[in-house]
């Protein structure tokens, strides 16, 4: 156990240096989510909901964060092909999924720069003042959050081992967890098969964490927890997932076929 | 006869080999789900600001979606042969340079006019969006339009592949541009001035006024106008492209990056 948390530890490291580093990763992840979060304010700003513009910026950073890891989660696996070293991992004695999961969360983890760009872009930019009602479960929100959405990102690698354009799976989907889950647009305006649906997916909660703490009236840890619950059952069925797909890709002889 | 035939043969051949994204497991993925999400999010996203209604942003996204295979996949007609090693002969054989990007770029079109017409087609039936008729034939003549300038402003991007390696992120900050400046999700009267004036020089601006015209009611004569001034961009864009192709052509043979990536 101690040598899966090592190996988990040091591959989270690993993997948000690594992708710190690479310019695409970075740009995705800080200017991106400003995108959205433009669009946002001056929708909000010549609408009729002015007061709405710091929930826009929460949104537009989860909304980065689910960016990052949708795309750089579906592609992991890709990448590992790619570079030579997919059966290599497979066939080591560490379990794959102890590989794989540390390269989710560090996509996910990378989003960090999304929150950071996108609230001081508000910030400077639209003068949306920073106040929130509960800085410190703000703050503790945030790694539930991000793992979450990491785990989550696990689960869809899992899912796309055999397909080698794993990166069109993420892109598609995007826009559609964007939407159900509520982060610039409330679930409540979508049709009602929507809501169920939102609260399988860890953007939701993470986005309600982050949206209670900053305001008042919410219950942050109850969403804080449902990250939690969601991100033990996401590494369970993504390390289920992953076995069967491994298996499947072994048996056909196509797990290194680029 | 040669040009044409470099153009027109060249340019299938060449979007069949480079284009990646023909397959429908990664053709659907990336240029059919998201774009008609791109739609409906931001009709949604109008609907709880309390912003335009929902056919505004069906006639604006649709058409401003054109960009996405013009950009990306001419992008690519550079990056593309780079990847295959194949620029560098290309870049040495005498055809015309019109020819081989011109030809590269009609498959491009008709991709992007097809990612218009299926966006909009999904967000009319999701949105129950109710449109007259007789709107139609001109509002396709202004994906048509958006379709041409958002190509021309392709291949002035694809130039700068001559240069720049990541042109994935400057392909997206393109696309970014188009999307907040041209009033495709903000009316250009709530933007900033600079910004709406930026937006006069910018490819979709006026076929998404004249989409949106035509939609309200304006017969194709009174948006006829707005559809020139889109062609016209497009027209510079494609020209500002040509020299552009010229001028990193040149300057990557004298620094020897024509292979560099």
């Amino acid at each position: 156990m101690t040598r899966i948390a090592r190996i988990v530890a040091l591959g989270l490291l690993i993997h948000v240096k690594h992708l710190s580093r690479n310019a695409f990763d970075v740009m995705a992840t800080t200017i991106w989510p400003l995108v959205y979060a433009t669009l946002a304010y001056f929708m909000f700003r010549a609408g009729s909901q002015p007061e709405a513009l710091l929930l826009a910026s929460l949104g537009a950073t989860v909304m980065g964060i689910w960016s990052i890891t949708t795309v750089g989660a579906a592609d992991a696996i890709q990448r590992q092909r790619w570079a030579g070293v997919l059966e290599l991992l497979v066939a080591a004695p560490t379990p794959f999924w102890a590989v794989l999961l540390p390269i989710t969360i560090a996509t996910s983890t990378i989003g960090i720069y999304a929150l950071v760009s996108t609230l001081l872009w508000g910030r400077f930019l639209f003068g949306i003042p920073l106040h929130l009602e509960q800085p410190v479960i703000f703050v503790l929100a945030i790694p539930p959050t991000i793992v979450s959405i990491g785990l989550l990102g696990f689960v869809m690698a899992s899912v796309v081992v055999r397909f080698r354009a794993g990166w069109a799976v993420g892109n598609m989907f995007e826009y559609p967890v964007w939407l159900v889950t509520g982060l610039l647009v409330p679930v409540a305006l979508l049709p009602g098969w929507a809501e169920p649906i939102s609260w399988l997916l860890a953007p939701t909660w993470g986005m309600r964490a982050l949206r209670d703490a900053a305001f008042t009236g919410g219950a942050p840890l109850f969403d804080i927890a449902m990250c939690v619950v969601l991100s033990v059952a996401y590494t369970v069925i993504g390390a289920v997932l992953l076995g069967q797909f491994l298996q499947s890709a072994r048996r056909r002889a196509t797990l290194s076929l680029t | 006869m040669s040009t044409l035939r470099v153009a027109l043969v060249g340019g299938a051949i060449s979007f069949r080999g480079l284009f990646g994204w023909l397959h429908p497991a990664i053709f659907v993925p990336t240029l059919i789900v998201p774009p008609i999400f791109q739609v409906l999010f931001f009709a949604y996203l109008g609907r709880a600001a309390g912003l335009e209604s929902d056919t505004f942003y069906v006639v604006g996204n649709s058409i401003q979606l054109a960009a996405l295979p013009g950009l990306f996949a001419m992008s690519h007609a550079i990056n593309g042969e780079r990847r295959s090693q194949t620029l560098a002969p290309l870049l040495a054989s005498p055809a015309s340079r019109v020819a081989l990007f011109l030809g590269r770029s009609l498959p491009v079109m008709a991709i992007g006019l097809l990612v218009s017409a299926v966006s909009f087609s999904f967000g009319v039936l999701l949105l129950d969006v109710e449109l007259p008729t007789r709107a139609l034939p001109t509002l396709a003549l202004a994906m048509l339009a958006a379709t041409f300038s958002c190509t021309a402003l392709g291949i002035a991007h694809a130039a700068v592949g001559l240069r720049v390696r990541e042109m994935a992120v400057f392909s997206n900050l393109v696309f970014a541009v188009l999307l907040v400046f041209c009033g495709v999700n903000v009316p250009l009267g709530d933007l900033p001035s600079w910004m709406s004036g930026a937006a006069e020089g910018l490819p979709v601006t006026h076929a998404v006024q004249a989409g949106r015209e035509v939609v309200a009611g304006s017969s194709f004569l009174s948006v006829a106008h707005l559809l020139v001034i889109e062609l016209a961009i497009g027209a510079a864009y494609l020209a500002a492209g040509l020299v552009l192709l010229r001028l990193f052509e040149r300057d990557a043979r004298r620094r020897a990056t024509i292979e560099l990536f």
